[in-house]
Parts: C-alpha cells; sequence; structure tokens
C-alpha cells in the first residue's frame, strides 16, 4: 500500500513561494506524470516528496503516515535522476547494490536481486562496468536498475529521459512502461515532454507557476481542458488559440472575420463577452483531408489562404491566414500546395473550446 | 672546414641545452661526485680524493643519521594526517557556508602567506616556558602551575614543532579538498541519501572518493615540503636540545656548513632526496588510481 497524499503543499526559499499549497491524491500502483513548463514547481514538488527539499508548508503522507520530517531514507522510495547520478567510482553491479548494501544485506542475498534486476534490463552482460565505460542509454537503465533493487513503495523519476536522443527516448519510453506493469508500484513522473505524460501516465497533473491546473487521464486533459494554458500545453502543435467577441451568436476575431458560434457554448456566453476561441490543427483541414467528427459534426467551411506549409510524409502542417491571425491545420493525405493558394477548409467546430479571455478557464459546463 | 653545420634542432635547443647544462646538470653531477669524495670545504684539494662508497657506507652505519631520517619520516606522517583530517574538517565546514564563502576562503588561506621562518619565529615564542603565550595561558587558567619546557624537551619540542607545521599547511589540504568538493556533482549525494544513507554513509562511500584524488594532490605537494623540513625546524630548536629534534636537512645542513664536510653532506643528501621519490611516487600511485576510479576527466 503506497497512495501518496499531497495536502496543501507548500514550497518557499526565503521569502519566494515556488509551489503554492498544492493537494494531490496518487493512488497505490498509480502512474502519475507532473508535467508543465520550466520553473512551474514540478520538479521541486518531487525533491519535497523525495525528502530532497524540505517542505514549507502543508502535509506529505505516504502510505497514509505524514513523512514531512522523515528523511529521504525512511520514506522507502527510489529516485531516478535527470543525469541518472550514478555513482562513478562503483561499477554497475556495486551501483545496483549499494542500497542493499546500506540496507546491511549479505553479499549473498544481494548478489541475486542484482542479477534479477539486471535481466529485466538487459544489464547482465555490463554489471562490471564502470558508469564511464556505458552509454546514455546504458546509464539510465542502471539507475533504473539501482531503483528497482530497492523494490520501493513509490518510485520517483525526474526528467529521467531528457538526456537521451530522440530515438533512445522512445525506447526506452516503452522499457519504463513494460517496468511498471511488472514492478506494480506507484509511479510518479516528472517531465517536461508532454509525449511521455501522455504515453506513460494513468493520469497527468500539469501545473504552471507553483499550481496544478488540471489533473485527469490523458484523454480529459486532450479533450477537455479546463483551462487556455492546459489546452496550448497539450498537444503537439498546439492548439490554435484566438481572442474573439461575441456578437449576435458569433465569433468575431481581431480583423473582423467570424465564425459560427459552436452549439454547445451558444447558452454559455453572453453577446459582448471576450473569449480565447480554440481549435486544435486536427480539426482545421483543407475540404477532403481531415477526418470527420461523425453524425455530430458542425462543420464550417469557409476560404483560406495558405501561407507556408511544412510536409511531413503522411501529413502536412498547413499555416493560413484568418481573422488577423496565422492558424495551424493538419492535412492528411497531403497533396502539394504552393504558398499564396487559396482553398476551402473545414473547420470542425463541434470539437472547438471556448475560454473565458481573463479567467482563462473553460466556458464547457 | 666547410661541409658540416649542426643539425637546426640541435642549434636551436643549443641556447636551452646551455642554461640547463649551467644550473642543474653541472651542479647535479658535481654534488653527486663530491658525495664519493670526502670533500671538505676548508681542503679544496679534498674534492680530487675518489673513496668511493665510503660516504654511504658511513650514513648507512650512522645512528645520528638514522635518527634524523627516521625522526624525519614520524613528522611526514603524523604532519601529514593530521593536516589532512584538519583540512578536511575545514572544507566541509566551509563548503556548508552559504554566506561568506570567499571571505572564509581567504582567511582560511592566511597561514600560507606567511613566510615559515616567521611562522618558526613565532612559534618559538608562543612555546618559550618563561615569556611564552601558551604556558602563560595554560597557568592563568590554573591547568599548571609549572613552566612547561616546551622546546627543551625532546618530545615536547617535537610536538610544538608538529604544531607550527600543521599551523602552517594545514590550508593546503583545506584549499585543495574543498575545491574538490565544489566540483563534485551533487547528484550522487542525493541518490545516496534517497538509496538510504546516513550522513556518515553518505560521506564514507560517495563524497570521500570523489575527493579522494584532491586529497592526494594535497598529499604530494606537502610530503615533498614535510621531507625537505628546515626553516621551521631551525629556527624553533636548530635540530636541539641535544639534537633531539634534528630532521635529515638540518643533519645535512649542519655537516655541510659547520663541520664543513660537504662530501659526506651530499651523500646523505642524496639519501634524503630518496625518500622524498618514494613518497612522490606512493602517492603519485594513488592519485592516479583514485582518479580512475571516479573517472576524472582531468
Amino acid at each position: 500500500m503506497a497512495t501518496v497524499s499531497l495536502e496543501k503543499l507548500v514550497k518557499r526559499y526565503g521569502a519566494v513561494e515556488v509551489v503554492h499549497g498544492i493537494d494531490l491524491e496518487v493512488a497505490d500502483r498509480e502512474f502519475i506524470a507532473l508535467v508543465g513548463p520550466s520553473g512551474c514547481g514540478k520538479s521541486t514538488t518531487l525533491r519535497m516528496i523525495a525528502g530532497l527539499e524540505p517542505i514549507s508548508g502543508g502535509n506529505l503522507k505516504i502510505g497514509g503516515k505524514i513523512v514531512n520530517d522523515l528523511p529521504p531514507r525512511s520514506r522507502n522510495l527510489a529516485m531516478v535522476f535527470q543525469s541518472y547520478a550514478l555513482y562513478p567510482h562503483m561499477t554497475v553491479r556495486e551501483n545496483m547494490g549499494f542500497s542493499l548494501k546500506i540496507a546491511g544485506q549479505k553479499p549473498e542475498e544481494i548478489a541475486p536481486q542484482v542479477e534479477e534486476a539486471a535481466k529485466t534490463l538487459d544489464l547482465t552482460h555490463l554489471l562490471d562496468r564502470r558508469p564511464s565505460q556505458l552509454s546514455g542509454g546504458q546509464r539510465q537503465r542502471v539507475a533504473m536498475g539501482r531503483a528497482i533493487v530497492r523494490n520501493p513503495e513509490v518510485f520517483l523519476f525526474d526528467e529521467p529521459l531528457s538526456n537521451l536522443d530522440a530515438k533512445l527516448r522512445t525506447q526506452m519510453r516503452v522499457e519504463i512502461k513494460k517496468l511498471h506493469a511488472k514492478v506494480q508500484s506507484t509511479v510518479i513522473y516528472v517531465t517536461h515532454d508532454q509525449v511521455e505524460a501522455m504515453t506513460l501516465a494513468d493520469r497527468i497533473v500539469i501545473m504552471r507557476d507553483g499550481y496544478i491546473e488540471q489533473v485527469g487521464t490523458p484523454e480529459d486533459v486532450f479533450q477537455r481542458p479546463q483551462s487556455k494554458f492546459v489546452a496550448g500545453f497539450i498537444g503537439s502543435p498546439p492548439m490554435n488559440l484566438k481572442d474573439a467577441e461575441v456578437a449576435d451568436g458569433q465569433l468575431v476575431f481581431e480583423n473582423g472575420d467570424r465564425l459560427p458560434l459552436p452549439a454547445r457554448f451558444r447558452e454559455r456566453v453572453t453577446a459582448g463577452q471576450k473569449v480565447t476561441f480554440g481549435l486544435r490543427p486536427d480539426d482545421l483541414y483543407p475540404a477532403g483531408h481531415g477526418i470527420h467528427s461523425g453524425e455530430d459534426a458542425d462543420v464550417h467551411d469557409q476560404d483560406l489562404r495558405v501561407i507556408l506549409t511544412e510536409p511531413l510524409g503522411n501529413e502536412t502542417l498547413v499555416f493560413s491566414d484568418f481573422g488577423g491571425a496565422e492558424w495551424v491545420g493538419r492535412m492528411l493525405n497531403p497533396r502539394r500546395l504552393t504558398p499564396g493558394d487559396t482553398l476551402p477548409f473545414c473547420f470542425d467546430l463541434s470539437q472547438a473550446h471556448l475560454f473565458d479571455r481573463d479567467s482563462g478557464r473553460t466556458l464547457r459546463g | 672546414m666547410k661541409g658540416w653545420r649542426p643539425p637546426a634542432p640541435f642549434l636551436l635547443l643549443l641556447p636551452a641545452i646551455l642554461v640547463l647544462a649551467a644550473v642543474v646538470i653541472v651542479p647535479l653531477i658535481l654534488s653527486l661526485y663530491s658525495s664519493f669524495t670526502p670533500f671538505r670545504l676548508t681542503q679544496p684539494a679534498s674534492l680530487y680524493m675518489f673513496v668511493g662508497f665510503r660516504n654511504y657506507a658511513r650514513i648507512l652505519t650512522d645512528l645520528e643519521f638514522w635518527t634524523a631520517f627516521g625522526r624525519t619520516v614520524l613528522l611526514l606522517t603524523v604532519a601529514l594526517n593530521v593536516e589532512m583530517l584538519l583540512g578536511l574538517g575545514l572544507a566541509m565546514l566551509v563548503e556548508k557556508a552559504t554566506r561568506g564563502q570567499r571571505l572564509l576562503r581567504t582567511i582560511m588561506m592566511f597561514p600560507m602567506m606567511f613566510s615559515p621562518i616567521l611562522v618558526g619565529f613565532q612559534f618559538k615564542f608562543m612555546f618559550n616556558d618563561n615569556i611564552g603565550l601558551v604556558n602563560n595561558a595554560l597557568q592563568s587558567l590554573g591547568l599548571t602551575d609549572q613552566a612547561i619546557p616546551w622546546l627543551i624537551d625532546g618530545t615536547l619540542a617535537f610536538t610544538a614543532i608538529l604544531i607550527a607545521e600543521v599551523w602552517s599547511s594545514t590550508s593546503v589540504f583545506a584549499i585543495l579538498i574543498l575545491a574538490g568538493l565544489l566540483a563534485m556533482p551533487k547528484e550522487p549525494i542525493e541518490a545516496a541519501r534517497v538509496d538510504g544513507c546516513t550522513p556518515w554513509q553518505t560521506f564514507r562511500y560517495v563524497t570521500w572518493p570523489f575527493i579522494m584524488p584532491f586529497a592526494y594532490i594535497a598529499m604530494t605537494i606537502r610530503s615533498l615540503d614535510v621531507a625537505r623540513a628546515y626553516d621551521i625546524v631551525k629556527i624553533m630548536t636548530d635540530g636541539g636540545p641535544a639534537k633531539r629534534t634534528e630532521l635529515l636537512w638540518t643533519l645535512v645542513s649542519r655537516t655541510a656548513y659547520a663541520d664543513a664536510r660537504m662530501g659526506l653532506a651530499n651523500a646523505m643528501a642524496y639519501v634524503a632526496i630518496l625518500l622524498s621519490i618514494l613518497f612522490t611516487v606512493y602517492f603519485y600511485r594513488k592519485l592516479a588510481a583514485a582518479r580512475t576510479q571516479i573517472a576524472a576527466e582531468w
């Protein structure tokens, strides 16, 4: 049993408060990802959970017990660091067995546990090497092995894949997912890479400036962002977010261009309200080159001039001009386009989002 | 004479070779040679009398020499260990300082800024049995009512010299170890804390292996220093009383200049240098091993 509860957790450095009383319940065996831009407090939060940073306020409970003042060694957790943080003077075997040695286990007890973890992570042939003789990916696996061997109640990952190249990152992501399925521990995973968060986590916590913006499953945060920030942060390329004003049941953009007000927001806005309109690139496509979102699709046709294209092979990102701003659309089964072309585009308004411009909160019920 | 010219590299190196020969090679050969003669400064002609290994044979059986040799090794061992421990402690304290660290670092280096001769005089005064600061303090505090003969009793005098050495050079260790502490990455320490280490275990298994190379550099430097220790001893006790604090180099200089037996003194000096070389080689090996261990990139 290892639930982790953050209750009004606060971190202050002197007079500066960087984490502002956040609440979070992590269930036993849950995989939670903390995401957010640099400086949003996600790493600080993780370090408070690890016990590497003192907690300035609120409570931290692991397995129901308040652990605010316990040193890291008494919290029964393991952490994987971004820089791997291996002990350079020890072999891989010693690195992985170190925590057991410290715990007072005998060498003959340690050996089988290290072998077992090494087998899981395909490190057996590297056990007698030093970290300096390993590649980045191998070092990362050793760091994970070191964590597994401890058999902790909670795994903490601090941007573990950030130092790896793109290909290796994809590979290690799969490894981590397999690992979690196997060891069945609670995992708290910090990353700034939304793809990692989306692919790995049961639930995603999106943080910004020391506050939690939204907690939800990957589908939740993608399809039902609670705020403009979450909408813009999750998804790649990011959602088109454009300021507009409500008038005559329509959305009026900066240069006077208009879109019909999506049906489901009609009751929720008043004339003259300042809003931000959000539409993912997937829902803005040249006619005949998108995915129709089904029976309740609410498609608005509009001719747009193409400014720029980014061909990606299976699709092309199309940048076009509307409402006095630049919009990104996604063209499936692409054909060649020339900048300057004007062609009919579909706005799938059933998939649109609307946010209050001042508070940034969603206007969806 | 036309046709032969010395090769260009030789010509270009010639000035350097000449200078090197004048200041290093010739004196070295001359002193080595003179250690095989009964050369006395007062009898220049004795330089041309070759006596083979007689000086060395004499040293090997000379109790006075071996006592000085042993005392030097003892001073070296004790001083290096004490300085190492104190330096380590100082460095770790200064590293913890969150403000004023620069100032502390500068203050820490003060003892290194004084000439050893002055340090010798200062400690000679402090340990003086009549007017010295140490006895005065001990008596005022009521710890003793006697004048402790610091520089007169053999063991006490050795201790006094040791204290002066340690005072003046602990900062070499402190500075180098502090450099090591500041250069070491913080993540392995955090990993160790999460891995279950107590502060002591963190130091023992993670911090110490990291700073070991720096400690060995300090050891190498200081072992050379102490093996040629002369100035502080010369001032504080001049090897006395009755040769009870005689070190290798005070003995060598006494033999060379007071007794004017240059040949014998040179033979002693070569044996003494051997000691320095042995210590240096030893610490260098340790250093190399420690560096490979932490995979140092320097």
